[in-house]
């Protein structure tokens, strides 16, 4: 099947571009974000490979709670570093 | 040791290890084909079972021992966390004032706040059925909670979350589990066997015989587990600070 085959590839490269875009970002909040979008990407992959139960695990786990607790430690840290706390509005 | 034999040994182990895993690469099943050995085994198992979500299944019967493993490591995971991110004596609990929230975020996370809520505890109780279930489902439902975090505020939140109830939750999923898999004993079966309960009609909710018990018992545990481990970083983010360094600071949310 051509077309599928290309829904693959398509998938397996938004995989392979986020995920390097996520090792180049070096910047914590940033990084999170765009590990949301990994997930996401990768969520849509497991679809396509027919894994609808794994994809929904990577939606949950990879685009969701991941970034949420990297945020959550971010601030934390910045807090700490700021007394004043001007960049921890969230 | 020096360092030219500690070369030696691991070129040894890595073009060992490179030649097995090539062997076994080898011999896989090619990709994307229409028969697999192992899967139809596994649905031929899920169909005598009357169980429509093979993975499910796979699981919560025929591997229900890995999925006892996995949830206790998220249990277990999820208690060092509390550990760790306790307050310590030398910080201090400032809660945070109330936050103003952009009237369209909040309108926004509170419309999606029922819905993710219903498509999470839909998610579990359909386990046994379509995609998804007690892990997945568990998930949507904890993070759906916390959607009124983002749509109004801190405060809000901790007002419908009570984290001790939570904990207990957590516990109980956990038990229940253990419980389920000891019951099927008592009927003179192995361990987490699914002999206890008749199979039911296929494709319906209580079809699947303990799979929609155990499933229940993993949207239990690992939905209080997220609630419980989110709540430990909101308090370290949110609430918890080093006494003086930051006191002024404490957060806004």
């Amino acid at each position: 099947m051509v077309s599928e085959d290309l829904v693959v590839s398509v998938c397996l490269v938004l995989v392979a571009a986020s995920a390097t875009v996520a090792v180049a970002v070096r910047e914590p909040v940033r990084q999170a974000l765009v590990l949301a979008v990994l997930g996401l990407a990768l969520a849509a992959l497991f679809t396509v490979l027919q894994a609808p139960d794994v994809a929904l695990s990577q939606l949950a786990v990879g685009s969701v709670l991941t970034p949420l607790l990297i945020l959550l430690s971010v601030r934390k840290v910045r807090r700490r570093g700021h007394p004043t706390g001007d960049e921890a509005q969230r | 040791m020096t360092i030219r034999m500690r070369r030696w040994v691991m070129g040894t182990g890595a073009i060992g290890l490179a030649a097995l895993f090539v062997a076994a690469f080898m011999r896989l099943p090619r990709f994307g084909g229409d028969r697999h050995p192992y899967g139809d085994r596994a649905t031929d198992a899920a169909l005598t079972r009357h169980t429509a979500n093979v993975v499910s299944s796979i699981n919560f019967d025929l591997r229900a021992f890995d999925t006892l493993g996995e949830e206790s490591i998220l249990f277990a995971a999820v208690l060092g966390t509390v550990v760790l991110l306790r307050q310590t004596r030398e910080e201090d609990r400032v809660p945070p004032r109330s936050a103003a929230v952009d009237p369209w975020v909040r309108r926004y996370a509170l419309a999606a706040l029922p819905v993710a809520l219903v498509v999470g505890l839909y998610v579990v109780a359909h386990g046994q059925l379509s995609p998804g279930g007690g892990f997945q489902g568990g998930v949507i439902v904890a993070t759906a909670v916390h959607l009124l975090y983002i749509g109004v505020d801190y405060r809000a939140l901790e007002r419908i979350r009570p984290v001790a109830l939570y904990e207990v939750g957590d516990a109980v999923g956990e038990a229940a589990y253990l419980l389920v898999g000891a019951a099927a004993l008592i009927g003179g079966s192995a361990f987490l066997a699914n002999t206890l309960l008749p199979y039911g009609t296929f494709n319906t909710l209580t079809s699947g015989g303990v799979v929609p018990l155990l499933n229940l018992a993993v949207g239990i545990e690992v939905a209080c587990a997220v609630v419980v481990l989110v709540s430990r970083f909101l308090d370290q983010a949110v609430e918890i600070t080093d006494a003086a360094s930051d006191a002024e600071g404490a957060g806004t949310r």
